[in-house]
């Protein structure tokens, strides 16, 4: 069976969208191929930036036939007198067979006549050529352009060959008015421009020939050893791992090598964090250390060439870094000029957001909030160096008046809090405003100190509120504010410093203190506000709870869907997750399994009652129960519950939900002998309202109806 | 075809009009020229060797872009000298816009051993209108590959002339330092705000409306192809960068508050967009009218 390739080479991808764009078109095409009868033995991804490839392997050369049993008209309007009327002959036509082959079946409505239909697969060669236009057409772009004169389509970046082939044949595909061949491209610099391929097993051999290393496996580990070999030459020196940046060289070259430069010891004065960031996001250098983890006057560049041997290219990165360094330094020692303290004031023309007023207006906010959450801390038990979340809170923003945050976006904070150090105030603050956009992403830890924590939620609230306020919060794949990232910030910050707080009571505190009237802002409806939040909050932790944490699905769902007071009980996260872990650790055991399984079946009947107008009881009276096993289950319910409320108080859910499984032989017994919707109307009323009891008072730390059994999985 | 620097203050080639306007419409145009770019807010009083208040761009439309216009390219950078195969050279990702024209477009930075050395633009949209075809722009920039190319650190320390009988040499240094130090000065310190306002809101209004008449000439069925036709709509358009220019003068003097930032940006953006219109409607008066002149003859 043949293997298929395409290669779609293009002018050169942005290195951040390759990968992306290489795992669509592979989903794409397995799709297409299931769609179309065309199994395949896998597909292999081939990406650089200039060419998108893969490999179908093993594909059938054509579609399988495919049987089918046409239904015809009725006998009775089919035939007259026993001879087939126009309408048989029609449907014979239709169906491409003689009338004397067509059948009759019998069918509810009648009798039919039938045709069996064998439709001819059609080549594999004409179904891509005719379907993977499409496909190609439909990848998706974070931003991408038109070329050709009247604007057919739009791609990353101009296509200006494409190599389709199964086996040796060339499949005829077009895309943007180019037509496939066997002709792809070598490396721009060292690779012929023209090279034929001879059949999609050859692709990658070929190409290798042509100076372009097609596997972007296979350029990580190149790079990876070529960068361990130049730093060989140093003693001692490691090259510092990263793997956003080697990501980054991998998508950016087609045949990579690796140099080792050098830079003068005399920049080792100024702080790691803005030598690391010039190197790093300006230069794509990855940094060296020495054997005590120190940073190294040196850095490794990866070329997209295969080396160096005249030095050229290592004396011309050498000579740019020396120039961003001396900017660097430039800019240090003016900003040094105005301490922190006094740019307090140059904040007030700084803008946070149009209708959000100035960023000296959000240090104040930040201040105030920050006081709540101090005192609400405090309450818990928790110690905060309330004086140094205040002046750290005053300053935070004021490094965005510095020179090296204006060239060096990506430093604010860092830089705040490195001048905060150099300008001698205390560690605690120095602290807290380095840390105050952590997490930064996923990945990212929260901030070191309880100062530093704090200050950050104070600030991601202020913003979140803000925005929320003016109605601007994320839709769909748009988030222009981040604010989910900020969200997510929030949640991790309180799990992992472990913060007893209500998010819901944050969010709208924040709030209450923009002056919208000073701002001559618009807000929204407070009470659309606090659902807006309460429902992204809800995302934001079922997030949390799934993709950090890796509870399954239904345990979130589960701890997100408890109820407390009527209301969903998810204000604090580190309850969420206490609870969570707690649901987590039973959900194995065969009396949990059984009570998830009784509750799902309460809230059946109990759903059924509402849909059917049916009475519950509410509060239920255990004297009009008349069943032994009715009364018995109501009458455990008081004592497990107040063990339930007393043991929840102090957060001991594991302790319990044990408890709640003790219910399991009273309802087990009472579902094996008592009916429920019985006929008669006062006692059907009672039963409902014990059932209504039992999933009310047990539904504080988890909805055991979203749990996943065996039984019902 | 080789044009010469356009003579009124600009902040990148693409302001000038062999630019700005060329682009727009049907018609094929292929230009080079340089262009002294003066962007205040830049200006170092000639003490960083890296940055000028005024650099000269090496601007290059190809319009629409031929196929091989990468390969061009860098047979452009084998022509001024450069062995390509003894340097790493990369095209990575960099988009441009430009919010006081409306204008954007999709490209790279390209990158010689790590130096930037080249901004190669697939305009998309100029002063608010999709480009149809769209262009190619090459912007080099000059003082940064003559450094590369004379192996100096600073942009100062560039040969700039030698002479043939002696030897001796003048350098960028001699030739810049005064302008870079004595305009930073002025841009910095010396410039009169208040009168700078004055001058922008003159040239504003001034521009906006010679763009008013023109429209109003549009949209008169009285009016002869021909004084569409010969309406200055070209000096609407430097009116306009006299705006762009001041208003860069401006924002260096710090005398532009962020928050009042967006709305002038929004005021030349307008006179942008108003011209960019404004221009194609006249160029299309003279396609008609020509159509017009052979429908009649026929």
């Amino acid at each position: 069976m043949p293997d298929f390739l395409l290669e779609i080479g293009c002018e050169e991808i942005p290195a951040r969208m390759i990968q992306d764009a290489s795992q669509e078109l592979q989903k794409r095409v397995e799709e297409l191929l299931a769609k179309n009868s065309l199994p395949h033995q896998g597909i292999k991804r081939l990406e650089t930036p200039r060419r998108l490839a893969f490999i179908a392997s093993g594909i059938p050369a054509t579609q399988p036939d495919v049987q089918e049993q046409l239904t015809g008209p009725a006998t009775k309007v089919a035939y007259k007198d026993g001879q087939p009327t126009p309408a048989a002959h029609a449907f014979a036509k239709k169906a491409g067979v003689d009338v004397s082959q067509l059948q009759k079946v019998t069918t509810p409505k009648g009798e039919y006549l039938t045709a069996s239909v064998t439709s001819k697969g059609k080549p594999a060669a004409q179904i891509l050529a005719e379907l993977l236009p499409k496909e190609i057409a439909s990848i998706y772009w974070p931003k991408n352009m038109y070329w050709r004169a009247g604007k057919p389509e739009r791609f990353v970046r101009p296509v200006r060959w494409i190599v389709a082939m199964l086996d040796g044949e060339v499949i005829p595909l077009e895309f943007a008015g180019i037509k496939a061949g066997n002709q792809s491209r070598g490396h721009r610099i060292l690779g012929p421009q023209q090279v034929s391929i001879g059949s999609p097993s050859q692709y990658a051999e070929t190409m290798t020939g042509a100076h372009v290393t097609v596997l972007s496996g296979d350029r990580e580990y190149k790079i990876r050893k070529a960068l361990d070999a130049a730093t060989r030459t140093v003693p001692g020196a490691r090259w510092r791992e990263d793997a956003d940046l080697l990501r980054t060289v991998v998508n950016l070259t087609e045949w990579p090598s690796a140099i080792l430069g050098n830079f003068d010891q005399q920049y080792l004065s100024l702080p790691e964090e803005v030598l690391v960031t010039v190197m790093r996001d300006h230069q794509k250098y990855f940094a060296v250390e020495d054997a005590a983890g120190k940073l190294a006057p040196h850095f490794l560049a990866v070329l997209n060439t295969d080396g160096d041997p005249d030095g050229l290219i290592r004396h011309g990165n050498e000579r740019v870094l020396r120039a961003r360094f001396n900017d660097a330094r430039f800019f240090w020692d003016t900003d040094q000029k105005i301490p922190l303290a006094n740019r307090v004031e140059m904040l007030k023309a700084v803008t946070f957001y149009k209708d959000l007023g100035s960023y000296a207006a959000k240090a104040e906010r930040m201040a105030a909030l920050a006081a709540k959450l101090c005192a609400t801390l405090e309450k818990s038990g928790q110690r905060v160096d309330g004086g140094a979340v205040q002046q750290a809170a005053r300053l935070a923003k004021t490094d965005l008046t510095a020179e090296l945050v204006k060239e060096f976006t990506e430093l604010q904070g860092i830089v705040g809090g490195l001048y905060a150090k150099a300008q001698g105030l205390p560690e605690s603050v120095a602290t807290a405003i380095y840390d105050q956009y952590k997490p930064e992403s996923t990945e990212d830890s929260a901030p070191r100190t309880l100062e530093a924590a704090v200050l950050s939620i104070a600030d991601k609230a202020d913003s979140i509120a803000g925005m929320f306020a003016l109605g601007l919060k994320p839709t769909g794949s748009k988030d222009p504010f981040a604010l989910r990232r900020q969200a997510n910030g929030i949640v991790k910050i309180c799990a992992e410093h472990k913060l007893s707080l209500n998010i819901f009571e944050l969010l709208r505190a924040a709030f209450d203190l923009y002056d919208f009237a000073k701002l001559r802002a618009k807000p929204i409806e407070i009470l659309k506000f606090e659902l807006d939040i309460r429902l992204f909050f809800l995302e934001r932790l079922d997030f949390y709870l799934r993709e950090v944490k890796n509870f399954p699905y239904d345990i979130a769902s589960a701890v997100l869907n408890a109820e407390k007071a009527g209301g969903v009980n998810i204000s604090d996260v580190s309850d969420v997750l206490a609870r969570a872990s707690a649901v987590s650790a039973l959900r194995d055991s065969a009396d949990f399994a059984a009570i998830s399984v009784a509750f799902k079946r309460m809230k059946n009947i109990l759903r059924q009652a509402v849909e059917t107008n049916k009475k519950v009881a509410e509060p239920f009276n255990p004297a009009a129960l008349k069943d032994a096993e009715e009364k018995k289950l109501a009458d455990a319910v008081p004592g497990v519950a107040k063990k339930v409320k007393e043991l929840s108080a102090s957060r001991q859910y594991e302790s319990a939900l044990h408890e709640i499984s003790r219910l399991r032989p009273p309802i087990d017994a009472f579902f094996d002998k008592v009916m429920v919707m019985v006929e008669d109307e006062n006692l059907r009323a009672q039963r409902l309202g014990l059932l209504q009891t039992l999933v009310n008072e047990f539904s504080s730390i988890a909805d055991f109806s979203e749990i996943v059994t065996e039984r019902n999985s | 075809m080789l044009q010469q620097p356009y003579d009124i203050e600009v902040g990148a080639g693409t302001m000038a009009p062999e630019t700005f306007l060329r682009v727009l419409g049907p018609k094929p145009y292929k230009v080079a020229y340089v262009q002294p770019s003066r962007r205040p807010a830049d200006g170092r009083y000639g003490d960083n060797p890296n940055r000028l208040y005024k650099h000269m761009q090496l601007q290059v439309i190809l319009k629409p872009p031929p196929e091989n216009v990468q390969e061009l390219y860098l047979e452009s950078l084998k022509a001024i000298g450069i062995d390509l195969r003894k340097h790493d050279i990369k095209f990575e990702e960099d988009n441009w816009e430009a919010p006081t024209l409306a204008a954007w477009g999709v490209g790279w930075q390209v990158m010689l051993d790590g130096l930037e050395i080249t901004q190669f633009t697939y305009f998309q949209q100029c002063g608010g209108i999709d480009l149809d075809p769209i262009c190619a722009e090459l912007t080099y920039g000059l003082e940064r590959i003559a450094a590369f190319l004379q192996d100096v650190d600073s942009i100062y320390e560039i040969v700039w002339a030698k002479d043939p009988q002696s030897g001796a040499v003048v350098k960028y240094r001699d030739v810049r330092y005064q302008d870079e130090l004595q305009m930073s000065v002025s841009n910095f310190e010396k410039a009169d705000v208040e009168k700078t306002w004055k001058h922008f809101e003159m040239y504003e209004s001034e521009s906006q409306a010679l763009i008013n008449q023109f429209n109003a000439l549009l949209a008169d069925k009285n009016a002869t192809a021909d004084a569409k036709q010969r309406f200055p709509l070209l000096a609407a358009y430097e009116l306009c960068l006299k705006c762009s220019h001041l208003f860069n003068l401006l924002d260096a003097r710090g005398a532009i508050s962020v928050t009042e930032r967006v709305g002038v940006i929004a005021r030349i953006r307008q006179l942008a967009v108003g011209l960019a219109k404004a221009y194609v409607a006249q160029q299309n008066v003279g396609v008609e009218s020509a159509k017009q002149q052979k429908g009649g003859a026929a």
